[in-house]
């Protein structure tokens, strides 16, 4: 019989409750126990990025972070992003740019960009660029990443001024 | 010759970048993958895989793992007596699950089967291999030398699926297939040459990285076989799986969600038939998701070695060319028997030569299975022929631009006999890279551009086909077995739909890749779906509208009245009537629909092969280090001549996608294996793929002249952008610096290299 912990935290928002066993990890809590499967494993080894969620507004790899880790902590992911259907400028601006193909790596994408926007409301190219170094894609080239985010950001300067 | 694009009447969705339909599922995370389906009493997978390249397996004790709570089932080839275990659409050579001996290190040998994945991981470490090792063989060398292990003992079944007519019985004792293009008289064309260019060149072994991993569901259901699987080709997946099992097409069902990045990498079948298996011993629908360690030993590209003479007159005119073109295909087959036929094609163009006799082998080596990966065939025999443009250019004294000038195939000029003419025009796509490169200035000291070309015979054969629904409300759904993987079919043929029936692009919904639900489609590759899937599609909304003119006339105008066929519906005695007004009259109440079929085959239009070519133009502006071998681009151009761009985004994004991939072949990417066959980089952190940080300055030029056999004149693109990428960064390298390279990818180290050599040979 494994060992069971009981954890506490809170996913967009909504607080849970959970008996789970150490060795889960947070990206298996969120996918299998509360069905948030907009994350996606890729490597599963913390390389390309396509499980990236937020911790307490820390871009981190669900594929490797343990969810034993997040007790007591606020957990964002890419289901958590509109709100009541609304899109935020940065997926909307990814649909407009067409910043992702497969889509593979967007859930995870969209999350570092978020971070990185919230860190950083108007970052240049090159901040861009280097704030997603660690999340690939195979589809795009990223240019059209690159775009969106920068796009995300002019719009969210210009909503708010 | 311009060729008037001809669309439908507007406000029409064809030529518009509409917003990508898959778009708000994608960035929301509701997007459904294989990965995400859930089958109610599904039970998870995995697989113990060889750590031998080659042995015979002498004993496999799963008594421990069997006894593990929480496995359901334990399985070895033993334990499949019901089940034909080799499978492959070209030669049935692969067996799902080793049977006797292994072939690569990371073969599957035993599947689990438990109430969670984690458990049948613990299961796999029960388990005990004896094991008796053999030699190995991983490079073509090796295996094709006289003393050489044979890696398969027993000849395998030829298939029909294998994409071409000829036959490809072994030739040697590890040649899996041998391909020949032979016309003209090369020895004449010898003879009578200025100049003779001769060289050797390697292109790498690459993985292709989707960032979705091999992944399947499997159900069994009174005999009917249900699987949801990340397969581009649905269509032949089915094919394997209902002769594995002994069933009827029509009791296997492959389901395809949206799939995680293809690029050739998901053709064919890969894990479906063991996964099949699995959930057949454990009576339980199974769910097997590899992991990326996993699917970077499941499939790869073909390396290739090629060597290769031209021969030209003192004006530059190529007059022959000889090659002898070698794939390390490793393993298993797969779809490399094709990619020998078009290796051997590829090396035939772009160019007018008089005489030619490629061949090429594809070799069997103890090595993961190499397949199709995005150009096939092309990349490995571009940086070749393109060198040796650039080498005879330099020798003669002629800019590169007009050696190929001199050279290149005119729009309609077939490059060998008996096939379609080329639809396009790559001399003119040049000059157009040559302005996007600024061409004619001087030189700067250290700096060097290029531009290079390539034909691909794509397209794969004409056998699809599509139907129309058009409901009682006028909306419609288009039902078809291609496939979205990224590429943005789901839109553009939705584009296609609604712009044939004059409906509202909104009212077009698509159903895709369900073979039990939706009509064949051979595959989604090749670059083949705009282009044949959108005849298929405006075939059925003719048939459909034809059958609702009929309908009109039976049902609205009973008393004779003129029906005439407007673009949205019809008009009858002055009334107009839209689709779904002339469904509901026909039916008499308010139900029903009007179903249209559209059939593409090898007739017609689409008779003479290939359907269609996709060229490639691509230059590139760079620098290098001297210190270090480290190349900087300035700016990667390419030229999309994609004969007429439904959606401009989506084609321009498959341009740019595909020169970047290119990039990554040419500059970073190689599998690399130990002589005792392990893969040394068989992860994401040592098999480094293309970072934001990598992007050079990018030009992406659309060229629409209408020439292809597509609706509006369209054509395939997103594999024309990758081929010639190498070639053009080899070729710029030698202009910026005298150094030539010939073995892809360029890294520092071997840039470093031939800048000594290029100093050694100077003093």
């Amino acid at each position: 019989m494994h060992e069971i912990i009981e954890v506490g935290l809170t996913v967009n928002g909504r607080p849970h409750e959970l008996r789970i066993e150490p060795r889960e990890t947070l990206g298996e809590v969120l996918r299998d126990r509360l069905a948030l499967t907009g994350l996606k494993v890729s490597c599963d080894s913390q390389v390309c990025g396509a499980c990236t969620v937020l911790v307490d507004g820390l871009a981190v790899s669900a594929c490797t972070y343990l969810a034993v880790d997040a007790d007591g902590r606020s957990v964002r992911t890419v289901e958590g992003l509109a709100v009541d259907g609304r899109l935020t400028p940065l997926q909307q601006a990814f649909i407009d740019h067409a910043a992702f193909q497969c889509a593979f790596c967007t859930s995870g994408m969209l999350m570092t960009a978020t971070a990185l926007l919230e860190e950083n409301p108007a970052p240049t190219r090159e901040e861009v660029v280097t704030g997603l170094e660690g999340n690939l894609c195979r589809c795009t080239g990223y240019a059209p990443i690159v775009d969106a985010v920068l796009a995300a950001a002019a719009a969210t300067a210009e909503a708010t001024a | 010759m311009k060729r008037v694009i001809e669309r439908p009447t507007p406000p029409s969705p064809i030529s518009v970048s509409v917003p990508r339909r898959d778009g708000i599922a994608k960035v929301t995370g509701s997007a459904q993958f294989a990965v995400d389906v859930v089958v109610p009493g599904m039970a998870h997978a995995k697989i113990l895989r060889s750590p031998y390249a080659h042995a015979r397996i002498r004993s496999i004790d799963v008594t421990a793992a069997r006894a593990h709570p929480g496995v359901i089932a334990v399985v070895t080839a033993d334990d499949l007596p019901d089940v034909i275990l080799r499978y492959g659409h070209a030669l049935a050579d692969h067996p799902m699950i080793a049977t006797g001996k292994v072939r690569f290190a990371g073969e599957p040998i035993v599947g689990v089967v438990a109430e969670d994945a984690a458990t049948a991981d613990e299961a796999l470490r029960l388990i005990e291999l004896d094991m008796e090792p053999l030699p190995a063989v991983t490079t073509v060398e090796a295996a094709l030398a006289d003393d050489a292990p044979v890696i398969h003992e027993e000849a395998a079944e030829q298939r029909p699926h294998r994409g071409f007519e000829e036959d490809i019985s072994k030739t040697a004792a590890n040649v899996c297939s041998h391909s020949r293009q032979h016309y003209g008289d090369v020895d004449a064309g010898f003879a009578a040459a200025a100049l003779v260019i001769e060289g050797e060149f390697r292109y790498p072994m690459c993985y292709a990285y989707a960032m979705e991993p091999y992944t399947t569901v499997a159900s069994w259901n009174q005999g009917q076989l249900t699987v949801w699987s990340s397969a581009q080709h649905p269509y032949m997946v089915r094919d394997d799986l209902a002769r594995c099992f002994g069933l009827p097409l029509s009791s296997v069902r492959v389901v395809v969600p949206y799939v995680g990045g293809g690029y050739g990498s998901k053709s064919y079948t890969k894990i479906e038939p063991l996964t099949a298996a699995l959930a057949l011993r454990a009576g339980r629908p199974v769910r097997l998701a590899l992991v990326a360690d996993e699917a970077i030993l499941t499939t790869r590209g073909d390396s290739a070695r090629v060597r290769v003479k031209s021969a030209f007159d003192a004006e530059g005119h190529l007059l022959a060319r000889k090659a002898e073109v070698l794939l390390n295909t490793g393993a298993y087959a797969e779809n490399s028997p094709l990619v020998a036929r078009k290796a051997a094609n590829r090396l035939s163009g772009p160019y007018r030569i008089p005489a030619v006799d490629v061949t090429c082998d594809a070799v069997y080596t103890n090595t993961a299975p190499a397949s199709s990966f995005r150009g096939f065939g092309a990349p490995q025999v571009v940086l070749a022929g393109e060198s040796q443009m650039d080498e005879a250019a330099e020798r003669l004294g002629l800019d590169p631009l007009e050696i190929r000038r001199r050279n290149v195939l005119k729009p309609g000029e077939r490059p060998w006999p008996k096939v379609r003419g080329i639809d396009a025009d790559l001399g003119a796509d040049m000059e157009l890279a040559a302005i996007e490169l600024d061409w004619d200035a001087p030189a700067e000291p250290g700096r060097g551009k290029a531009i290079c070309i390539s034909a691909s015979d794509a397209g794969s054969e004409p056998v699809t086909t599509a139907v129309l629904r058009v409901h009682a409300d006028g909306s419609a759904t288009v039902m078809c077995g291609s496939t979205e993987m990224g590429q943005g079919s789901n839109t553009v043929l939705a584009q296609i739909g609604a712009g044939e029936m004059g409906i509202p692009l909104e009212r077009v919904h698509l159903n895709q890749s369900d073979t039990g639900m939706v009509s064949y489609d051979r595959s989604t590759g090749a670059s083949r779906t705009t282009t044949l899937m959108g005849l298929a599609i405006r075939d059925a909304a003719r048939d459909v509208k034809a059958q609702l003119v009929g309908w009109a006339q039976d049902a609205i105008a009973k008393d004779g009245a003129e029906v005439v066929e407007e673009h949205e519906g019809v008009r009858v005695g002055g009334t107009f009537h839209d689709w779904g007004a002339v469904v509901r009259a026909w039916f008499a109440g308010a139900g029903g629909e009007c179903i249209g079929r559209g059939y593409v085959r090898k007739a017609g239009a689409t008779e003479a092969m290939p359907p269609f070519w996709e060229v490639g133009c691509v230059g590139v502006d760079l620098t290098v280090d001297e210190q270090t071998g480290r190349i900087q681009i300035h700016k990667l151009v390419t030229i999309g001549d994609v004969g007429c761009a439904i959606n401009p985004q989506l084609a321009e994004a498959q341009d740019v996608g595909a020169a970047i991939m290119g990039l990554g072949m040419a500059t970073r990417e190689e599998l690399v294996y130990t002589a005792d066959g392990n893969l040394l980089n068989g992860n994401l952190f040592d098999y480094r793929v293309p970072r934001a940080s990598d992007i050079p300055p990018l030009a992406t030029v659309l060229v629409e002249r209408g020439d292809g056999v597509g609706v509006y004149g369209a054509k395939g693109g997103g594999e024309g952008a990758l081929n010639p990428v190498a070639a053009a960064i080899a070729n710029a390298v030698f202009r910026a610096t005298g150094a030539r390279l010939r073995q892809a990818p360029f890294t520092p180290e071997r840039v470093w290299r031939a800048l000594q050599e290029r100093d050694a040979a100077a003093s």
